[in-house]
């Protein structure tokens, strides 16, 4: 709710001055106006605050006391890439930015094309934000996937992000186009060494074209001394299926901010997404669905386990524009804060321009339900047990929705590793 | 859905031109010049015969208002207000040292007639109940014309008078409340009514009394380029209640008119406030010329245990509302309510809502908002619910629903929601719709033509929100909410 | 054997229950019938352990052991078994995931082997198969979308799987109809062996057509102000609870 207000430049931003500058002297491609262009939109900006209202409550300027160096290129041991775990993949490797062929699959697969680039992208949604702004000013290179028209890609394409080292920062662009009628599944894994600190920052365009059905998996597993920026743009043609699933459970800082909008009518969009939270760690998710076009039907369904200390923040703004008749939009935030000192701060919005739609959003904020335990208990089940079925649970509604089974499986393992609830039945 | 179609295209061709309190009382009246200045603020000051410490309360929030810029996060758009441009002071010009009402001006006693707020007290005693008495205060411009019933309120130690008055007669209790809920550098808006406000109302309700009737200020801006800075303050002290009614309305004018008001309220210990509000401020012609810009702060705070407050409003007037009564409820088990209904049509602006700000231990608010769009307006719901960290078991409920009348306005919903305690509880539903054929269909099968269909199902939508209304408000509401949405209705 | 012995309670500072005294010995149904707001829910969530209904006198002992001094979850593992009047939705849960895991827990509190996957499997099926609880059901989340009928079922497989000592049927028999109820009744009667304590809560006598019981108690304003044999439940059938209602407030 606040106005902007000019703020004297920070140490991390004098830091982003000199890098910027050393990067700018090497820049010799044609791509270098692009940069400049990105750097002033940036500059303009600076890193966000609390008082700028998208960045309201992840105040990113006071959590950066520097601004790390720039990582350079390595190629870490093979077994240090988690990625999807034992799923059998079609793996791109992205380290400190660039794409790693060592590490990546090289099987042809009909229909797939992925190639290196500069990281620079022609992004259009999302590129106002001053952090996509630094993405491209600062950006180390990055991929582009192809998928073709009425491509079956059978295989799960992997993208596993890696940070190598410590206090370093990663500037990654990828787009990923993907054509009409393809299919594909799509894993992708934001991680780094244990407990080091680093930022990664991810930019990411995604077009997708008409009668397409996309799944696309989010694992930030990122080391929990980390801070994790990504920016997700998407477009989706017509009559197209995309379902995209964040799993949160690492960083001590994380922000992924989704701008989707839809091109083309018919088409579905499912957003969802758990956060599981404990110590200090600080996640947000951040939405912008523009419902562009009529006839077209969103899902925002999120949850959190809010532990310790921790603090879960979401956004989400669903945007009917004028003329985007039929629109079906619906939002559900639900958190549990499992201790005195978690904290959720929720911002469902709707901001509706056309008369004949469907929209609702809800959110609710709690403890456990003190009568589901009680019958739980009442079975001779344990409290602590008891607590751990029901949080599972809770999480579980959510992951069950993305109907990817081999997601949904891995999910569920890593949901119960966190939990420490291996121990529990499974189905 | 031909009917439907029918129905909007009809709402659209009625424009807010109809407003049937557009006329303007012709009286003499006395202006400040105009402009802001500290000479100014100390010119109202020695008008209103203020005591120093009021005059320096008001110089201090100038000097701050100074240092301040105009908010623009609201989502409302207008052009840029010449602060320069405006009186800030006009009253009826008077006899000097009026007593009783029958000295009041005739043109004034006939505007309120005209207004259907009658200020003898023979003449609402020949035709109401006693229990449907109402006790009025009438502020004309910058001032307060008449309150009526004082004296057999004050047989209950009730204080019901202009603040000006409770200014000089009761500083005591002035000076501990003015400002302890809505600081004097709360905001821009707030912080200038401070500086500037002339009158309003004063009410305290002493410890255990419940207040033997309805309160009542009916205000009235009739002035030409003055701003209405009024001032409201409301004490229930232990034990206490009071329900307060809150009326508004405009000529017809051009220009852009400000009103800027601040409402405090304090509930102690066991208190309940029922704050009702009928806004229907001059909203402006069909092209969305002239029409009041509303930018009002009121705040209640649930001071002591076991206090409540509740605000009702009813918001269908003015270019530009900029409203969020609130509630802070710091006492343990105290509660806030907010039950509103906000109606935009033409080329009206509302961002609206509430804010629940629980602090205390078992404290539990709800919100029901309803609004409704049509024509080429845009309606904002902006609502923060918040749990600090000691407020164990806090509870909150929203319901915030819209609904569109045609495909040229907006409806949008900003929830900012807030919890740092887990044994919090909230829960959040909005929904946007529009009025459903089947539900239109449905109705005219019955025998009600489109019209009455749209009317019953517009009633039925703010049911809620108008059973919190007290009788005689109720059914002036549902009368208007018909002629805001489209005169030919009910 | 549950004794029950000048039992006080309440719920959020209300006092619900008054002095109850009960004794029910094993191979024993007793019947506890009552006009609403009797307390009969209380006295169920009261033996089940549920938090915020407190005793403030008087005791609860079953085989000797203190039933105050065990969690809701140490009660159902030494052989207590709650028939909830509205049994909980738990969305995320699937049906057969809950049974074996209470079922585990209850094993392993007493100190016994878990169960076999294939073994429970068998079990479960049998089980459903006699009370026409549906591989549908078993499949779906505890209780999500189970109609009244089907929730109820559902609770008395649960009571056949976990065969507990001393069962409390909390208003089974509403929301039912006369099919549902007989399949019910027959699951309850099965289950009837001379080990096992049953307390039957009801409002109307119709449930005790079919579940015969040892033993009526009225119930009323937090007292059990009459007991009898399974004739006074056809008697409150036909006079009502007016006469104890009245006596009580004389």
């Amino acid at each position: 709710m606040n106005a902007p207000a000019k703020i004297q430049e920070t140490n991390a931003e004098q830091s982003l001055n000199a890098q910027f500058d050393a990067i700018f002297a090497q820049t010799t491609q044609n791509n270098a106006n692009q940069r400049k262009q990105a750097w002033e939109a940036f500059k303009a900006k600076g890193i966000p605050h609390r008082r700028v209202e998208e960045w309201h409550y992840t105040d990113l300027r006071s959590k950066m006391n520097d601004a790390f160096a720039l990582a350079s290129k390595t190629t870490p041991k093979a077994e240090a890439l988690t990625g999807a775990g034992d799923l059998k993949t079609y793996r791109i490797a992205i380290v400190n930015g660039r794409y790693v062929p060592e590490l990546s699959s090289n099987q042809e697969v009909t229909g797939l094309s992925v190639a290196e680039t500069s990281g620079v992208l022609e992004a259009q949604l999302g590129t106002d934000d001053a952090m996509a702004s630094l993405n491209q000013a600062l950006v180390q290179g990055g991929v582009s996937i192809k998928i073709d028209a009425n491509a079956k890609i059978q295989l799960p394409i992997e993208i596993v992000r890696y940070t190598d080292g410590s206090d370093v920062s990663s500037y990654a662009g990828t787009s990923v186009e993907i054509g009409s009628g393809a299919k594909a599944l799509i894993i992708e894994s934001f991680e780094g060494a244990a407990n080091a600190a680093y930022q990664s920052n991810a930019l990411t365009e995604v077009k997708v074209g008409d009668n397409a059905d996309v799944h696309w998996l989010k694992l930030q597993v990122e080391s929990q001394k980390a801070q994790h920026i990504e920016t997700l743009s998407i477009e989706l043609g017509a009559e197209t299926n995309f379902q995209h699933f964040i799993y949160n459970e690492g960083s001590a800082l994380s922000r992924a901010q989704l701008f989707l909008e839809f091109k083309g009518e018919g088409t579905h969009a499912g957003l969802r997404g758990t956060s599981l939270l404990k110590d200090s760690q600080h996640a947000d998710i951040t939405l912008f669905v523009n419902h562009a076009v009529p006839e077209c039907e969103s899902r925002e369904y999120y949850r959190a386990v809010v532990d310790d200390k921790a603090r879960a923040v979401f956004q989400g703004k669903i945007i009917v524009e004028q003329g985007a008749q039929k629109t079906d939009g619906q939002m559900m935030i639900k958190t549990l804060l499992l201790s005195d000192t978690a904290e959720i701060n929720a911002k469902p919005e709707l901001e509706i321009f056309a008369d004949d739609v469907q929209c609702a959003h809800g959110s609710t904020t709690g403890d456990i339900d003190e009568d589901l335990l009680f019958y739980l208990m009442a079975r001779g089940i344990p409290e602590a047990q008891a607590r751990k079925i029901l949080v599972l649970a809770f999480l579980s509604e959510a992951i069950e929705e993305f109907e990817e089974e081999q997601c949904v499986d891995l999910l569920e393992a890593m949901t119960r590793k966190w939990l420490h609830a291996d121990d529990l039945v499974s189905e | 859905m031909a009917a439907v179609q029918e129905t909007i295209d009809k709402v659209k061709a009625i424009d807010v031109d109809q407003y049937k309190y557009g006329f303007v009382t012709d009286i003499e009246s006395e202006l400040a010049p105009k402009g802001l200045s500290e000479e100014i603020v100390a010119y109202i000051s020695a008008k209103k015969e203020e005591p120093e410490w009021m005059l320096n309360w008001r110089l201090e929030a100038y000097r701050r208002w100074k240092t301040m810029d105009e908010p623009t996060w609201a989502r409302v758009e207008y052009p840029k207000i010449d602060f320069e441009d405006l009186h800030y002071y006009a009253a009826p010009k008077k006899r000097e040292g009026l007593k009783s009402l029958d000295e009041v001006d005739p043109e004034i006693l006939e505007t309120y007639k005209k207004l259907g707020i009658p200020l003898s007290e023979q003449e609402i005693l020949a035709g109401v109940a006693p229990e449907h008495r109402v006790a009025v205060d009438a502020v004309f411009d910058s001032v307060s014309v008449a309150t009526t019933f004082k004296e057999e309120l004050a047989k209950a130690g009730v204080i019901f008078c202009p603040i000006s008055e409770a200014i000089r007669e009761h500083p005591e209790l002035v000076q501990k409340y003015l400002g302890s809920v809505v600081p004097v550098s709360d905001n821009f808006y707030a912080t200038l009514n401070s500086a500037v406000f002339s009158d309003g109302s004063f009410v305290y309700i002493p410890p255990g009394v419940r207040c033997p009737m309805e309160l009542s200020t009916y205000f009235r801006i009739n002035e030409q380029n003055t701003g209405q800075f009024e001032r409201t303050l409301i004490i229930a002290d232990k034990g206490s209640y009071v329900s307060y009614l809150e009326g508004c309305t405009a000529p017809q004018r051009d220009e852009n008119q400000l009103h800027a008001a601040v409402v405090e309220l304090v509930a102690l210990e066991d208190a309940q406030i029922k704050y009702s509000t009928v806004q229907n401020w001059y909203p402006g012609d069909s092209e969305g010329k002239g029409g009041i810009y509303n930018f009002v702060t009121k705040r209640g705070d649930c001071r002591e245990k076991n206090s409540k407050i509740s605000w009702t409003q009813v918001e269908t007037g003015s270019a530009i509302t900029w409203k969020y009564p609130s509630c802070i409820l710091r006492g343990d088990n105290s509660q806030g309510e907010f039950y509103s209904i906000a109606i935009s049509n033409g080329h009206q602006q509302i961002d609206s809502g509430t804010k629940m700000i629980h602090l205390g231990k078992n404290t539990a608010s709800r919100i029901i908002s309803k609004g409704i769009s049509a024509g080429v307006s845009q309606n904002t719901y902006r609502g923060q619910v918040s749990a600090h960290r000691k407020a164990s078991n806090a509870r909150n409920f929203t319901q915030c629903d819209s609904l569109l009348i045609g495909d040229k306005c907006g409806a949008h919903t900003v929830p900012y929601i807030e919890s740092k305690n887990s044994t919090a509880v909230f829960e959040h539903e909005a929904t946007t719709s529009k009025i459903s054929d089947d539900q239109m269909f449905y109705c005219q099968a019955r025998g009600l033509n489109e019209e009455e269909a749209v009317a019953l199902i517009v009633n039925g939508f703010v049911r809620d929100v108008i059973q919190q209304l007290p009788m005689e408000f109720a059914v002036e509401a549902q009368k208007l909410i018909s002629i805001s949405l489209e005169g030919s209705v009910g | 054997m549950l004794e029950i012995k000048n039992l006080h309670a309440e719920v959020d500072g209300n006092k619900i229950l008054r002095g109850i005294d009960l004794t029910v010995r094993p191979g024993e149904i007793h019947a506890i019938m009552g006009p609403n707001g009797s307390g009969k829910s209380t006295l169920s969530y009261v033996l089940a352990g549920k938090e915020d209904y407190e005793i403030t006198e008087g005791s609860i002992t079953y085989n000797g052991v203190d039933w105050e001094e065990l969690g809701a979850d140490e009660r159902a593992a030494a052989g207590m078994f709650l028939a909830f009047q509205y049994p909980i939705e738990i969305p995320g849960v699937a049906t057969m995931t809950f049974l074996k895991t209470a079922l585990n827990a209850q094993r392993k509190a007493r100190g016994e082997e878990e169960i076999s996957t294939p073994d429970f499997m068998k079990l479960v099926r049998e089980k459903a198969k006699e009370l026409k609880v549906t591989p549908d059901m078993l499949k779906r989340p505890l209780n999500v979308g189970f109609s009244g009928g089907e929730k109820k079922r559902a609770e008395i497989l649960q009571m056949s799987l976990l065969e507990p000592s001393l069962c409390v049927l909390d208003e089974t028999d509403s929301g039912l109809d006369i099919d549902a109820l007989r399949i019910v009744s027959e699951g309850v009667n099965q289950l009837r062996s001379p080990d096992r304590s049953m307390i039957v809560i009801t409002h109307y006598q119709r449930l005790l057509d079919h579940i015969v019981p040892d033993v009526v108690h009225v119930l009323s304003k937090g007292k059990i102000v009459k007991t009898g044999g399974k004739e006074l439940a056809l008697e409150l059938e036909k006079n009502g609870y007016a006469d104890y209602v009245d006596e009580e407030a004389a």
